[in-house]
């Protein structure tokens, strides 16, 4: 019993080679998860200040159309209507419900309880139905983004008043306004259908959400053409020489170049030169439409070389000319792989900033575009020009606009992977 | 927009004739002797339309112009004691006048009648530009028309048209890189006429303010880029050091051993991290690891400021993972399996094959994937923008704050903008060195990756 073999005997593997093969495992392993954490750490910090943005405050407020204020001469001429202080209109209305002295010192505190751009609903509603005037009706008003803040727990009330936005007379007021069951969280419309504003309580990204749209389509009706004919001319009729070898390195770098390259080009050829308006949509897909070019060349030319050379031949044996063959056969086949190709470049286009900032489309514009020559911004130059805001309101919409932006970039990805598999044939 | 109409409807309506020729055609003869289907025949007389007409079109519109514009000036007076930039003006005003957008305070006698007198010379242009394409397009199809016989090649012709296409889209790509070399080019060149090549290039201050107003004190301007470009370095250097042993072992983990299924689910989550655009890491790094390093350096007694270069070259770096792993994952897969079947015969470990016989055969291409990713983590903005400083330091310590070529580029050129100034003329020098920069990284990976394929294949 004196010979007994120990495993480490019987294994040409020393433990020491065991140890490191297992350390390097745990490398490869630590590796992918901080990649994935990361990649989750992010997506949730996220979300997690851009959800609440979903819900705004609105405050419930019995207004009472005072035909002094309003129409003291009872003409009802729309021009009196237009230019009556509706501001002040809501600001009674808010001080009568407190039981507040309009003279108080601090009543101006109270009337910016409630968005100031609430008087344009207020006003068209007078606008529309004159006979209003002189009743009472019930709206519910946005309330102002520090209100707002405050009620979602972003505004500390603990801190000394001075630094702090918020009041302790306006914390007051918001409790009563509260007990009495007047504060409304509804779901946040306005971030849906209003585009970019100076207060952040009433600012949207519908205007932005209309620019990026016409970007992408003008992108889509430039690049797609070219590309794909490019990519037919070097894959199935370029002969190897030193001019398409030359157009092939030119596109592979084209494919590597920083964007905000493609920004200056833009600038100073499609501005400058040929006098295109500055900020329009044009000018930015027209700048995303060269930034794809080469992605979409790259991958149209790999979905028509996975068609194989019998679908050529055969075609060109039943009497087409090759030119035919191409076009009745092998684009039709190369269609799925061509169209998801498509779908991953708009997508990367549609997330892409630096060149949209070099020819202006981070201007303020609070309308939504009518045309692609309109002034306009971009859904990801909206989130830039956001996330430089001090409100702590628009971190928030910020937050939320970036999510809107992942949610439409993962649809576009996923219809991609969708026509990947539903349509792709495989030889 | 009319004439567009036009030429359009000429078009078709060149496509019905060529088309019903070709039929006709065959109803007199053997259809065995038709060249080409009657559709080629269309497609022919199409073309002919439609391509000439926007080559008529565009010639003449800016000839026109020209013209125009010339005898507009000319009609007004004292148009000789003017300099170029108010002729200019001028001429803005007197077109704005013309389309009825100008101010009414503008009542100035002579710019009314130079509005006037554009505005007829413009209706009489597009009018005669109407005639002519129109007798163009009349002319072309009544000769094409004679031209169509039986035997008449028309397919041929078409193919040959469309090979040209296709060949011309092909080198929109040369045009591009002309276009992008040609911009650059120009407006640098006007900047390095106000500041010498070599101060732009090795000088080491940079503070772009330059005096709006004569004399103003401290305010001259120096331009010089080499802060920008080690703090470029810096951060990229940060980058690379967080991503290229991350993407690294992460493609050598998927490659060789991760089970099936860990692999499938982990390589596309790994692909989100290069599809997340650029402006949301931007957000992440200014606003959630900004302040944690911040924080923590508060924590070890390290004054980390908030723009500090670590975290954009943090952030950076995560977004630059999947570049490399990905493609580094495609280059050791692409290593032969007999090297590693050999290897595994002598009685080594995974990973000692993988260190000593896979990664050596792999080394160009994973060389070229980090010069990839150094040559983006270089040109990539947002994060940048959204995260490091505007301060041009020269230092190496990356808990302060730098600025980064893409930096100064989007704070030189967004906001006001004049054309004259070296202020915004230094936005395309510094573009001009970054696209080179950026091209000799992007051709020596390309080339490298692609010599190294074509020895396996």
């Amino acid at each position: 019993m004196t010979n007994v073999i120990t495993n480490e005997h019987l294994s040409p593997i020393s433990s020491k080679r065991v140890n490191k093969e297992g350390l390097f495992k745990l490398y490869g392993l630590a590796a992918i998860f901080f990649a994935l954490s990361m990649l989750i750490f992010l997506l949730i910090t996220i979300s997690y200040k851009g959800y609440s943005t979903f819900q705004e405050t609105r405050i419930k407020l019995d207004i009472y159309f005072n035909e002094e204020l309003i129409d003291p001469t009872s003409t009802r001429e729309s021009k009196t209507l237009n230019s009556a202080d509706y501001s002040k209109l809501i600001s009674q209305s808010l001080f009568t419900f407190l039981n507040i002295d309009k003279n108080h010192p601090k009543s101006k505190d109270i009337s910016s309880l409630i968005s100031y751009n609430s008087f344009l609903t207020v006003r068209d509603h007078v606008l529309n139905n004159p006979d209003i005037i002189g009743k009472t009706k019930k709206f519910d008003l946005i309330a102002s983004d520090d209100v707002d803040q405050m009620l979602k727990g972003n505004i500390d009330i603990n801190v000394p008043e001075e630094n702090r936005k918020i009041t302790d007379f306006q914390i007051e007021a918001i409790e009563k306004l509260k007990l009495n069951g007047n504060i409304l969280k509804v779901f946040n419309k306005t971030f849906f259908i209003k585009s970019d504003s100076r207060e952040p309580e009433v600012s949207g990204i519908l205007g932005a959400i209309v620019g990026s749209f016409y970007c992408l389509l003008v992108a889509l009706f430039i690049s797609v053409p070219l590309g794909v004919s490019a990519a037919i001319y070097l894959q199935e009729f370029a002969k190897k020489n030193k001019f398409t070898d030359f157009i092939e390195i030119n596109i592979n770098n084209l494919a590597a170049v920083p964007s905000i390259v493609f920004g200056l080009l833009g600038l100073s050829v499609f501005i400058n030169f040929f006098h295109f308006p500055r900020s329009s949509p044009i000018v930015g897909g027209l700048v995303l439409a060269l930034m794809s070019l080469p992605t979409i060349v790259i991958v149209t030319r790999a979905s028509l070389l996975a068609v194989p050379d019998t679908i050529r031949d055969g075609a060109m044996a039943l009497g087409a000319s090759k030119m035919q063959a191409i076009f009745n056969q092998v684009l039709p086949l190369a269609t799925p792989g061509i169209c998801t190709g498509v779908i991953i470049s708009l997508a990367r286009a549609l997330g892409e900033t630096a060149p949209l900032l070099m020819i202006g489309m981070i201007a303020f514009i609070p309308d939504v575009p009518t045309s692609i020559t309109d002034p306009a911004t971009a859904l990801p130059a909206q989130i830039f020009m956001w996330a430089d805001q001090p409100e702590r309101a628009f971190i928030e919409r910020t937050s939320a606009a970036i999510l809107i932006l992942l949610s439409f970039l993962i649809v576009m990805n996923a219809a991609a992977i969708y026509i990947r598999y539903k349509f792709e044939k495989k030889w | 927009m009319y004439l567009i109409l036009a030429v359009l409807l000429c078009s078709l309506y060149g496509f019905y004739i060529g088309r019903n020729k070709s039929l006709s055609l065959i109803k007199k003869e053997d259809i065995k002797n038709l060249n080409s289907k009657p559709n080629y025949h269309g497609y022919y007389i199409f073309f002919w339309c439609l391509i000439p007409s926007i080559i008529i079109y565009i010639t003449f519109s800016i000839s026109g112009n020209i013209l125009i514009k010339s005898i507009v000036l000319n009609s007004v007076p004292n148009i000789n004691e003017m300099s170029q930039t108010n002729l200019k003006f001028v001429y803005d005003q007197i077109q704005l006048m013309a389309s009825g957008t100008a101010d009414a305070f503008n009542t100035d006698e002579q710019l009314i009648t130079a509005a006037n007198k554009y505005n007829s010379l413009k209706n009489i242009a597009n009018i005669s530009f109407f005639v002519i394409i129109l007798c163009f397009l009349s002319a072309i199809i009544i000769f094409l028309k004679r031209k169509i016989q039986i035997n008449f090649p028309a397919r041929l012709k078409v193919e040959k048209f469309f090979s040209y296409v296709l060949l011309f889209c092909s080198v929109i790509a040369i045009f591009t890189t002309i276009g992008i070399v040609l911009s650059l080019l120009f407006e640098s060149v006007r900047f390095f006429k106000s500041i010498p090549f070599f101060d732009f290039i090795f000088g080491i201050h940079w503070s772009p303010q330059m005096a709006i107003r004569e004399g103003q004190v401290g305010s001259s301007g120096t331009f010089g880029s080499v802060p920008l470009i080690t703090g470029t370095l810096l951060i990229t250097f940060i980058a690379m050091v967080i991503s290229v042993p991350v993407g690294l072992f992460s493609a050598i983990y998927l490659s060789d051993y991760a089970p099936k299924k860990i692999r499938n689910i982990t390589k596309p989550l790994l692909e989100i991290l290069a599809g997340i655009p650029t402006v949301v890491y931007g957000f992440f790094a200014a606003l959630t690891i900004g302040p944690i390093l911040r924080k923590f350096g508060d924590l070890i007694g390290l004054d980390i400021v908030s723009e500090s270069a670590l975290a954009a070259g943090l952030v950076m770096g995560i977004m630059i993972i999947p570049f490399i792993s990905s493609l580094s994952d495609d280059v050791i897969n692409a290593v032969p399996q007999s090297l590693k079947d050999g290897s595994y015969a002598l009685g080594t470990t995974k990973s000692e094959t993988m260190v000593k016989v896979i990664l050596p055969a792999a080394l160009p291409g994973i060389i070229g994937s980090i010069l990839l990713g150094v040559s983006r983590a270089i040109g990539e903005t947002m994060i940048v923008v959204m995260a490091a400083g505007m301060s041009a330091k020269l230092t190496a310590n990356p808990f302060e704050a730098v600025t980064t070529v893409t930096v100064q580029i989007v704070t030189l050129l967004v906001g006001d903008q004049e054309f004259d100034s070296p202020k915004t003329l230094a936005a395309f020098a510094l573009g001009l060195e970054l696209f080179f920069i950026t091209l000799f990284l992007n051709l020596i990976a390309l080339r490298v990756v692609q010599k190294y394929r074509e020895k396996y294949d």
